[in-house]
């Protein structure tokens, strides 16, 4: 079935090689961090982490976002998302994909990597997380291919593979509620410290990821002949929309008792992201883009018809994207680090070298992408033919 | 985390006998594997040399002390010059084990506008806390940060990734990841060939002179300034810390998070 990927227009192999060849230079800056090591970063003894695992964690969301289309075609039996569900899936497979990725070229000794599984630590989250990571790709992989397979061959889902979707579910919420554990658990770093963390991180992905769905459905349509249907589109953007008012309803929370309680360790880093705390404030812009862009794109989503107008819906999904974006993949793992343990503001920003690594990722995503959905839509098309 | 000394000599004996039986086929399997495995396998660590044994190592560090010239910094430099600590030469990569800094930074959280001038002057030696809860332990994914029986919080640089979870977890900026290679940036003149370099994209720390310890000897900071730090073992009642800790008031960094800190600060 892969080999349909082999066929296509020149549209479709120049977007491969213009893929790869930002990929080309992020491997390189990667051979060079390797040899000097991540201090080519803006990473340091006061940030320790940085945009690798800020797109690590956004990505876990998107991955886990899957199960917004799997729920209603599954268990509520939502017919519409039947030729759609494989979209979501292979998104998934892509998106863990670069999860992983990001934590090979965040970490120090990454040929040591293995060690987490020689030595199983139980006590440690991260332990948890890279089996729950594994687990979810090889799902999504077994899902995902098997149903297109009998698609593509005009024949029934396999009734082995109904289990797994159904482990699928849960197993999506997992992942992400033990990324958010990874911060949830730290004693100290009071941004991260709070009970809400994985509800706000389940309801950011849930709006971010099938944000970037509808987004990539959106061009699909307009680059093949396969349709995902007006009223598949509209229900995931109302998805999208409630799960966005939910994400921000939470933050409405953390802030209400950060500055209620007018507990300085709380109010700080919400200070430095919001309005710049004692001088310093990088982030200041970024979370004024993204406020906007998250009440523009809940505003239009809300609006029917709004929605129905694929322009707006594509600029609304695009909005949400962006501001989740920004605040998982920027704001919450630099501010949970500012201030440092003694209460100093050291900032950072990322460098050249991370940024085209990080880039290189997301080519890698994306390459992934439009070669898992060139088949699905190949398959698409020809049942259309028929 | 607790454990009475018949306890840990019942385990050490019984590990000797482990060790007997199935060192062979481990070392076999895991070349290293043993001496890096004190935490979890059963296997405790037992000293060469069978040298003082604590429950609970712990240090005191008298801040009026620290403040007469000089003293800070011989503890510096016994520390990193004994444990070959790389200089980069910039805070933002920056290696340090012990180093010092104000009342109102080490004390973060705890700034008191009306406190005496003098205390708020004084230098306050920073330094892995040696947790008896440790976060740093507790989020590792590999066992390279471990505590050992003894109380000390050590690490094995072989086994460490590199993903600095640690550095998150530990709620007092203790520990350093070597963010260039380290080699290069040793000081060639004090290079000290009885204790081990480190290699890039590993986490170190403060390891409260585990080897010196081994040894029979005080850490090598105590020993550079005796008339303010002092060492021995917290769980007894007669060690010189526990007699200093009944004489002096004593603060601890960030209580109220239950790491339960090994270092003392007398004011
Ligand atoms: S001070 Fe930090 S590094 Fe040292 S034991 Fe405590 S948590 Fe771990
Ligand atoms: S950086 Fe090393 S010591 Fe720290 S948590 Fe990771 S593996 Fe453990």
């Amino acid at each position: 079935m892969i080999e349909k990927a082999l066929k296509g227009e020149p549209r479709y192999f120049m977007w491969l090689v213009f893929l790869m060849g930002i990929i080309g230079v992020g491997v390189g800056c990667w051979f060079y961090q390797l040899y000097k090591g991540l201090g080519i970063t803006g990473m340091g003894r006061d940030i320790s982490w940085g945009v690798y695992i800020a797109q690590f964690t956004y990505l876990v969301g998107v991955a886990a976002s899957a199960v917004m289309i799997v729920i209603p075609l599954y268990l509520h039996d939502y017919k519409k998302y039947g030729k759609v569900v494989v979209f979501g899936e292979f998104l998934a497979i892509a998106a863990v994909t670069m999860c992983m990725l990001f934590i090979v070229v965040d970490v120090g000794q990454p040929q040591r990597m293995l060690n987490v599984l020689l030595h199983p630590t139980p006590n440690s989250i991260l332990f948890y997380d890279m089996i729950v990571l594994c687990g979810y790709l090889i799902i999504n992989i077994i899902v995902g291919y098997n149903c297109l397979l009998a698609d593509a061959r005009k024949l029934p889902h396999p009734g082995w593979v109904k289990p797994f979707i159904y482990l699928s579910i849960p197993w999506a919420v997992s992942i992400h509620t033990v990324t958010a554990f990874l911060y949830a658990g730290l004693p100290g770093r009071h941004l991260w410290l709070t009970a809400v963390m994985a509800p706000r991180f389940l309801a950011s992905a849930f709006a971010s990821g099938p944000a970037l769905l509808v987004l990539v459905l959106l061009i699909i349509s307009r680059v093949s002949k396969f349709d995902p249907g007006r009223d598949a589109l509209q229900t995931i953007a109302k998805t999208i929309c409630y799960a966005m008012i939910i994400n921000l309803f939470l933050v409405g929370m953390e802030i209400f008792t950060a500055f209620y309680s007018n507990i300085p360790g709380h109010m700080h880093p919400l200070q430095y992201l919001f309005v710049g705390l004692h001088g310093h404030g990088k982030i200041v812009a970024w979370m004024w883009t993204a406020a906007p862009f998250a009440f523009i794109g809940v505003l239009l989503l809300l609006i029917p018809s709004a929605r129905r107008h694929h322009g707006i819906l594509a600029f609304a999904c695009a909005s949400i994207f962006l501001a989740c974006w920004i605040d998982k993949g920027v704001a919450l793992v630099i501010g949970g680090f500012i201030p440092n343990p003694f209460h100093r503001i050291i900032e950072y920003s990322a460098t050249f070298p991370e940024i085209a690594i990080t880039l290189a990722i997301w080519g890698i995503g994306a390459l992934i992408l439009t070669v898992l959905h060139k088949v699905a839509i190949t398959v698409r098309e020809e049942e259309a033919a028929t | 985390m607790s454990m009475d000394r018949r306890q840990f000599i019942k385990i050490a004996g019984m590990s000797a006998l482990f060790g007997l039986g199935g060192k062979g086929a481990f070392e076999f399997l895991r070349p290293g594997a043993l001496e890096a495995s004190e935490h979890g396998h059963g296997v405790e660590y037992v000293p060469e040399e069978p040298a003082e044994v604590a429950k609970r190592w712990g240090m005191t560090i008298d801040v009026q002390k620290c403040g007469e010239p000089g003293v800070v910094e011989k503890c510096i430099k016994a520390c990193h010059s004994t444990h070959n600590i790389p200089d980069f030469g910039d805070s933002k990569n920056q290696v340090k084990w012990l180093w010092q800094d104000d009342y109102e930074h080490t004390f973060a959280g705890n700034e008191n506008s009306y406190m005496d001038d003098r205390v708020k002057e004084l230098p306050f030696l920073c330094l892995c806390n040696h947790c008896d809860e440790p976060p740093c332990v507790r989020v590792c994914p590999t066992k390279a940060t471990f505590r050992r029986p003894d109380g000390v919080v050590a690490m094995d640089y072989h086994r460490c990734i590199g993903c600095r979870f640690c550095m998150a977890g530990c709620p007092y900026g203790s520990r350093s990841f070597n963010w260039f290679d380290p080699r290069n940036a040793l000081n060639q003149k004090e290079y000290n060939l009885d204790f081990p370099t480190r290699m890039k994209g590993v986490v170190e720390k403060c390891n409260f002179c585990v080897e010196r310890l081994a040894q029979d000897k005080l850490p090598a900071c105590v020993e550079a300034a005796p008339e303010a730090l002092a060492f021995g073992d917290l769980a007894d009642p007669d060690s010189s810390v526990r007699q200093i800790l009944r004489k002096r008031s004593s603060m601890r960094r960030k209580l109220e998070l239950g790491t339960k800190p090994s270092v003392f600060y007398l004011v």
